[in-house]
């Protein structure tokens, strides 16, 4: 380990613990020039009332409590940390260790968020909860803790996400959720956000916008933050305890940001760990069809916040490309644009081919199918890792799992064919590809 | 002339005025002007809109229903550039009427706020509707306004508590853009009874004329808003209008909207 901290100096963490100051925005929500409140007023309300519960929720040990009980007796935490060694020999013999978010209940890290948030829905006496999902993930996270706590679940999701994601539509169903496909604009992620916005406007009353990022208008940026920080305070403890040190840099897949300032925050303090955030670079930086916000983007506002964009000279949103539903967004959490500028934090691009090469060395060496978002967060791992070499230890993300993507997956490698069926391998275990 | 005189020569008249909406570039660039001068005519019979609010076509209009988002789409996929704004916005003031622009922040914040202020009162536009820019993060549009002396209407709610309404009221010029509903923008078949109840709390905070928005379709419905607010805002319905029947449709609709806000 290049970077070893004495223990002392570490901090106690336990979940739900009121963020360390000079972290936080300010009282407006903003990070330096970033975040804010951008959107109608009749929202203005809802967030100011979000923003009192959500103040006093975090100083109130029984919804620490709570929301602890939960995270360990219903989620799963604390999720392993396990250390990638065939998978590190193709990084340059660096050491790997993978945060295994994808161990959670419900197969990512979005299950911190929404247990925290629905909990906050029954504070707030609300009946019914909307969201929006790109890869399904949030969605299905959603409607389980909807389903748990007994509130009502509508779930809006880009009528091109429900076709590469049917087996999570199922899925939310089953939980109880009503899935409404969004056919507007890309019919992808952003989409979804805007119809579910629409819904929160004539239904603020009695319901919760139960937004699955770390992005959008303040409070959502710093109450996502907080609720996902357990896992790099978890991570950062493991790190020491199990491998005598910390990590050289923290690799985090970045669409809206969440399980990425979430690892992050667990660092953050720490000068010597470099934060690195991976985007999609779809089909290439220069194709015009990608999904790299900070890579690529200006700043804007979108969805509530200033941040950092996709868009035009006119200020007309871009659509963002990403092979992975879950990573397919213009926009980007208003802290990241932050920490971008200040440095703190450093963003690269992943195109789709060099994320699904990493989902296959995953899957071939460690025996775990990682979700493709996460699989950028890989591959820009083994980037860094041949970069850094062997004495290198590098902490990853593993957001999700990659159940949700086999369709993806199959076609992408050519291991069915058109109608679905099954195709004989060739000599390296694949067939078209 | 400003929007302070519009209002207050309508008010002379002891009735409402009457605003309509259109998205520039709708369906084209040259369509759009003649829209709205039909919109501002009326009919030989009875005067149409005192004023028109100039749409902004964009990507993500999260508070506009669907059949605003659609005309956006279709000015959007003709070619609409915000250059275009500002073109659209002189043939109404050339011909010597009174335009107000409605757009998300985006366009203006990529525009730069000091240069679309500057540039939308070269065109003549009067004032700017900003549905999610509210005045909390309007410090630069407020730089921006008030050195071009371009009317800044920000909006109020059901949902807006009193600190709320006399911090809005207190940033807006102009007239103040009351939601008539909890919901986005479309043609319904009552004006939500929150709208009343809204505009006299709001008139509790201001001296500033109220507009009434969200929901308002015909002549009737007209009426009965201009009871209680200075101002009716049509949007949607007009868009439909254009679409099924062009300018004769929207002259028409203008002119019986027109009686409704003199039938107080």
């Amino acid at each position: 380990m290049a970077t070893v901290h004495d223990a002392q100096h570490d901090r106690a963490h336990r979940p739900g613990r009121p963020v360390p100051e000079g972290h936080d925005p300010d009282e407006r929500g903003h990070f330096g020039p970033y975040g804010g409140r951008f959107m109608p007023e009749a929202l203005i309300a809802a967030q100011d009332e979000l923003s009192a519960e959500y103040e006093k929720a975090q100083l109130d040990p029984e919804f620490v409590e709570e929301l602890a009980r939960l995270l360990r007796d219903y989620a799963g935490r604390p999720s392993l940390l396990t250390e990638a060694k065939r998978f590190g020999e193709h990084a340059g013999g660096a050491r790997i260790l993978l945060k295994r978010e994808d161990l959670n209940h419900t197969g990512s890290h979005k299950i911190n968020n929404v247990l925290g948030q629905a909990l906050l829905v029954k504070r707030m006496g609300k009946k019914r909860v909307i969201a929006e999902t790109g890869a399904g993930q949030h969605g299905v996270a959603t409607a389980t803790a909807c389903a748990l706590l007994d509130l009502d679940c509508v779930i809006y999701m880009g009528k091109v996400d429900t076709e590469r994601q049917a087996l999570n539509v199922a899925r939310m169903r089953l939980l109880g959720a009503e899935v409404i496909p969004v056919a507007n604009g890309s019919a992808t992620l952003k989409d979804a956000i805007n119809e579910a916005l629409r819904d929160w406007v004539a239904s603020v009353e009695d319901t919760h916008y139960l937004l699955g990022t770390a992005a959008g208008a303040h409070p959502f940026p710093v109450m996502v933050r907080n609720f996902h920080k357990i896992i790099g305070e978890e991570a950062r403890e493991q790190s020491i305890e199990k491998f005598g040190g910390l990590p050289d840099a923290v690799v985090a897949c970045v669409g809206g940001g969440s399980n990425a300032i979430g690892i992050f925050h667990g660092f953050i303090d720490d000068p010597g760990v470099r934060l690195v955030g991976c985007e999609p670079a779809g089909h290439g930086l220069d194709s015009g069809e990608h999904g790299a916000t900070l890579s690529k983007g200006t700043p804007g506002t979108l969805h509530g916040a200033r941040s950092y964009l996709l868009q035009d000279e006119d200020g007309q949103i871009t659509e963002a490309y990403s092979i992975s539903a879950g990573l397919d967004y213009p926009g980007v959490g208003p802290e990241h644009s932050y920490l971008k500028d200040a440095g703190r934090a450093e963003y690269c691009a992943v195109t789709d081919d060099e994320a699904m090469q990493a989902f296959k060395l995953l899957s071939r060496t460690e025996g775990i199918i990682p979700a493709i978002e996460s699989a950028h967060a890989l591959a820009g791992a083994l980037r860094l890792g041949r970069e850094l070499g062997p004495d290198a230890t590098l902490l990853v993300s593993l957001s999700g799992r990659g159940d949700k993507d086999m369709d993806t997956a199959a076609k992408y490698f050519g291991l069915v064919d058109e109608h679905g069926e099954t195709v004989a391998d060739d000599a390296d275990g694949e067939a078209a590809r | 002339m400003s929007l302070h005189e519009v209002f207050a020569a309508c008010r002379d008249e002891d009735r409402a005025a009457l605003i309509g909406y259109l998205p520039a570039g709708y369906p084209t660039v040259s369509d759009s002007k003649e829209l709205l001068a039909g919109m501002l005519g009326g009919t030989d019979e009875a005067p149409g809109c005192d004023i028109v609010e100039v749409g902004v076509p964009y990507s993500d209009p999260v508070i506009d229903g669907p059949t605003i988002q659609a005309a956006g789409d279709t000015a959007l996929r003709a070619g609409f550039r915000i250059r275009d704004l500002f073109d659209v916005v002189s043939s109404v003031a050339d011909a010597g009427r009174h335009a107000v622009v409605m757009t998300y922040w985006n366009p203006v914040h990529q525009y730069g706020p000091a240069a679309f202020a500057r540039d939308l009162k070269a065109a003549g536009g009067l004032g700017v509707i900003t549905p999610d820019l509210v005045p909390d993060e309007a410090e630069e549009w407020m730089t921006a306004t008030d050195e071009h002396g371009v009317d800044r209407i920000f909006l109020v709610a059901p949902s807006s508590t009193e600190q709320r309404l006399a911090m809005t009221a207190k940033a807006s010029s102009g007239f103040v853009y009351a939601t008539s509903v909890m919901g986005v923008t479309g043609a319904r078949a009552t004006v939500g009874d929150k709208a009343e109840s809204l505009v006299r709390r709001t008139r509790a905070h201001t001296d500033l004329p109220i507009g009434v928005g969200l929901g308002v379709r015909s002549g009737e419905q007209a009426a009965e808003v201009a009871k209680f607010a200075d101002g009716v805002i049509v949007g949607s319905a007009f868009i439909n209008r254009a679409e099924q029947e062009g300018v004769s449709g929207v002259r028409a609709l203008a002119a019986e909207l027109g009686r409704g806000v003199r039938s107080r």
